[in-house]
């Protein structure tokens, strides 16, 4: 079977043309060792004689997506992606796909890949919008010029696509590598060519074209220097070639393309002058992301139910009398009804949470349907409990979070494909780079706040990869949608049980305070162990488009097939792991929820409860004190099971009587109440303690779904240590709050450690580039 | 007259005439487009005053004042929005 690669720059229609030509087959992949997305897919031809359908598996075409680059240079792991399949993979052939709306730079990629020895054909895309415009292109000059095949197509209505791949097909085997620059270098390249031909390279010209250029990938190998030396004779042949390149497209565009005169603003224009106003830019910018949290998370929709709780006023179902409360739940009268809360109760609820709804209530169905098949058939009661509870019960609490993830990839695929997410990274970058990053990481930051998993994934565009590794870590700092009850929970419990402060003021406090320890450690890994100069940001603004419905869905369902998949597996396993933990005893006994306290995870808990002494919830809190240390273990399943696994232990321990509450906080205080009982603590530490414990769910591991997307999408071997690193911060910040709130004197100890630790990195900083140059000035001194 | 990019107000345009900078850096700016010759129309700051917008070969192209600050371009024709 053929191979084909599929190249072109970025926002070039290259996705389109991809789906438009492999359809269903395409399957995604990483391109190894880097998290740049393969795609790989087939086409088929039509059209074949019955005959011909049986072995058409001949006739047809693989086709490899290449990263969306702008040029062959050595600098970026997409482009040394490309450069590599093409020039050790060899396809059979380059299909280059050109944006005809912007001719100049996109065939500045064309001329380089033309100096390759493999056949090349020109895919010229978005011709109806040049014509729409009133411009002209004669692709039959441009063929001319250019030496390769010409056609024109349109990914999007699907024009030219049978005839380009006919084209592709039949063009000869093999070709010889041309450049546009033989004019204007030709001793240089004569020189530099004889030395790749001695080498026995293929594409002899393309690297010597390259080393000309003073490519670092070059210039690795030996004697190359040498040549170049030889060859550019000290001169600055980079700006030559880029400048000659050039020269030889505007030369030729001269003869195939026709503008028409221009008149006023294009449509982009006129977006742009709204959404990136000198003023008005960054309000528009947060009010479209307000909306995409309310659509995804909201249960008060546009606050038709007012905007606080005493402006409510719809009824609820229970208060219409179509459900009634019964043990902590809410038992529906019928099936209608249960239908009807996936949209309405209380509030009309937004189209993230009407999905996560109608999700759970399938899910529920499916778990309920078999425990209550299970216990019909007399199975025992550990093994309806590891198969309800411990199974499926954690592999459906993961795929609850689908909808929402789905919803805000939705969103954010759509402000990335209208080209509206560039904007922000422009509008946002003065802000970010004074952390040593680019505007680009604002995105995946913001996403966090909603869940970590898409936000990881979303760091994808961000080039650098120092810059991306400091934003992964930083993430879960952003506190996602499932440690909310985390916060309301111990803050309401707080309230509860001492009658002190406000729960809402501490909930809103920990979420700045995430915010403010991610901006820590941003500086601090960029300073240390993720030193490096801030990314370049040199960025294509790409005009405005419609978002593609299809190349939308089809992302989807890629992230979709992903998170699945780690559902089954990783957290399958671990969710698992945990459960028989939980409810087995030493004696390896089946233990029913009631009885967790005995378990094996209960024993470690008691194990680790003196780790978390300096954090304020561990042994000072007494014999009920490792019920903490256990919610803390298994939130890192998920972080829901923080507050559930609260709830059960709070009963176990008799901590509270009465039915359980969704929200845990009656429990918590039953809980607090008890300890304090207990063990006579003052109140002041305990409070510190129990915000420590708080601050310390929101910025340790994460849950399993979020670690395994992290170390999908680290580079090799840097997930271990950013796990060391969220125990390491969370230790740290949880144990600075337990001290300063019990003794608020311990705030200068704390002042005087960061302050020594800033200046030990500043000076290490400076002292280490001192000593280099004050060792080469010796140096030269002494030569002199 | 010469000037820096990163000195350009908005609606200025011009000719580049020499880009410095080194490595990555410079090899970025030439394959955007960003070579000796080519013209350039500046046409707008970020809200917080950097990047900057230009306009290049038919594109909208976004880079930092310190990046400009290696593009040197003859100023051309003045203000004409």
């Amino acid at each position: 079977m053929k191979t084909f690669a599929l190249a072109g720059n970025p926002n070039c229609g290259k996705t389109t043309l991809f789906n438009a030509l492999t359809g269903a087959t395409a399957h995604v992949g990483n391109w190894p060792g880097v998290t740049v997305d393969k795609r790989e897919g087939v086409y088929k031809f039509e059209n074949k004689t019955k005959k011909g359908a049986k072995n058409g598996s001949e006739n047809d075409i693989n086709i490899v997506d290449l990263p969306g680059i702008y040029s062959l240079s050595p600098y970026t792991p997409e482009e040394v992606i490309s450069r590599n399949f093409i020039l050790e993979d060899r396809p059979d052939g380059i299909i280059n796909i050109v944006d005809a709306t912007n001719l100049e730079r996109n065939l500045y990629l064309t001329t380089q890949l033309l100096e390759t020895d493999v056949p090349v054909i020109i895919a010229l895309n978005m011709m109806d919008e040049v014509e729409k415009s009133g411009d002209k292109i004669n692709a039959q000059t441009l063929e001319r010029a250019l030496g390769v095949p010409v056609v024109e197509i349109s990914a999007l209505k699907g024009t030219g696509i049978k005839q380009l791949m006919e084209r592709a097909v039949a063009m000869p085997a093999q070709r010889k590598g041309a450049t546009v620059l033989k004019g204007a270098l030709e001793k240089q390249l004569e020189t530099a060519c004889a030395y790749y031909e001695n080498e026995g390279v293929s594409s002899p010209l393309f690297h010597a074209l390259k080393l000309l250029e003073n490519d670092e990938i070059e210039l690795e190998r030996k004697g190359a220097k040498a040549v170049l030396d030889e060859a550019a004779a000290g001169e600055d042949l980079e700006a030559v070639i880029a400048d000659e390149r050039y020269k030889f497209i505007s030369g030729n565009l001269a003869g195939a393309k026709v503008r028409a005169k221009r008149e006023g603003l294009t449509k982009s224009d006129k977006i742009d002058r709204v959404l990136t106003h000198r003023i008005w830019a960054i309000p528009i910018f947060l009010a479209v992301l307000f909306f995409i949290f309310h659509l995804t998370f909201s249960e008060n929709l546009f606050f038709l139910n007012g905007f606080t709780e005493s402006q409510g006023w719809m009824p609820s179902l229970v208060d219409l009398g179509l459900a009634s409360e019964a043990d902590g739940g809410v038992e529906y009268n019928n099936f209608g009804v249960e239908i009807l809360a996936i949209f309405y109760d209380g509030a009309v609820f937004s189209p993230g949470v009407i999905l996560t709804n109608f999700l759970n209530l399938f899910l529920d169905h499916i778990s309920s349907g078999i425990v209550t098949l299970m216990e019909n058939a007399g199975a025992a009661e550990w093994a309806t409990g590891l198969i309800g509870d411990g199974i499926l019960g954690g592999i459906f609490a993961v795929l609850g979070f689908l909808p929402q993830i789905l919803t805000l990839f939705l969103f954010f695929s759509l402000l990335e494909d209208s080209g509206y997410m560039a904007r922000i990274a422009f509008v946002l970058d003065r802000i970010f780079r004074r952390f040593g990053l680019s505007g680009r990481a604002f995105m995946p930051m913001i996403m966090g706040f909603g869940c970590s998993v898409p936000a990881a994934v979303n760091t994808r565009t961000l080039s650098d990869e120092k810059e991306r590794t400091a934003t992964i870590r930083v993430i879960p700092f952003f506190s996602c949608g499932a440690k909310l009850p985390i916060l309301t929970a111990v803050a309401g419990g707080i309230v509860t049980a001492f009658g002190v402060g406000n729960s809402d003021l501490i909930t809103y406090g920990m979420y700045i305070l995430g915010v403010v320890a991610a901006i820590v450690c941003v500086l601090l890994m960029r300073n240390t162990s993720l030193k490096g100069e801030t990314p370049p940001f040199i960025m294509e603004l790409p005009a405005y488009h419609m978002p593609k419905f299809k190349n939308l869905m089809l992302h989807l369902w890629d992230k979709t097939k992903h998170f699945v998949k780690k559902a089954f597996t990783i957290i399958f396993a671990s969710t698992v792991i945990i459960w028989l933990f939980s409810h087995l005893s030493f004696k390896w006994g089946y233990l029913p929820d009631g009885e967790m306290n005995n378990s094996i995870l209960a024993s470690i808990g008691m194990f680790l409860q003196p780790i978390f002494t300096p954090l304020g919830f561990g042994a000072q809190l007494g014999q009920f004190g490792w019920v903490f240390a256990v919610a803390a273990i298994t939130g890192l399943v998920a972080k829901e099971n923080v507050i559930a696994t609260f709830t059960t232990l709070a009963l176990c321990i008799g901590a509270y009587a009465g039915a359980g509450t969704e929200d845990g906080i009656e429990e918590l205080s039953g809980l607090i109440a008890a300890i304090t009982a207990d063990t006579g603590i003052s109140q002041g530490q305990f409070i510190a303690g129990l915000i420590a414990f708080i601050a310390f769910n929101m910025t340790t591991i994460p849950c399993f779904a979020a670690c395994a997307t992290a170390k999908a999408e680290l580079p090799k071997g840097k997930f271990k240590w950013t796990l060391l690193f969220w125990l390491a911060a969370s230790y740290v910040t949880g144990a600075m709050i337990y001290t300063v709130g019990a003794w608020w004197w311990t705030l200068f100890i704390w002042l005087a450690v960061i302050a020594a630790v800033t200046t030990f990195i500043v000076l290490r900083n400076i002292g280490k580039f001192d000593i280099v140059k004050i060792f080469k000035r010796r140096k030269k001194e002494n030569k002199e | 007259m010469n000037k820096l990019l990163s000195d350009f107000t908005v609606g200025e345009s011009g000719k580049i005439v020499k880009v410095t900078g080194e490595g990555k850096l410079r090899r970025r700016l030439f394959d955007m487009g960003v070579t000796p010759g080519a013209e350039l129309t500046m046409r707008k700051k970020a809200p917080l005053g950097d990047p900057i917008e230009i306009t290049l070969r038919g594109y909208e192209l976004t880079l930092r004042k310190t990046e400009a600050a290696c593009v040197e371009v003859e100023l051309s024709g003045g203000e004409k929005q």
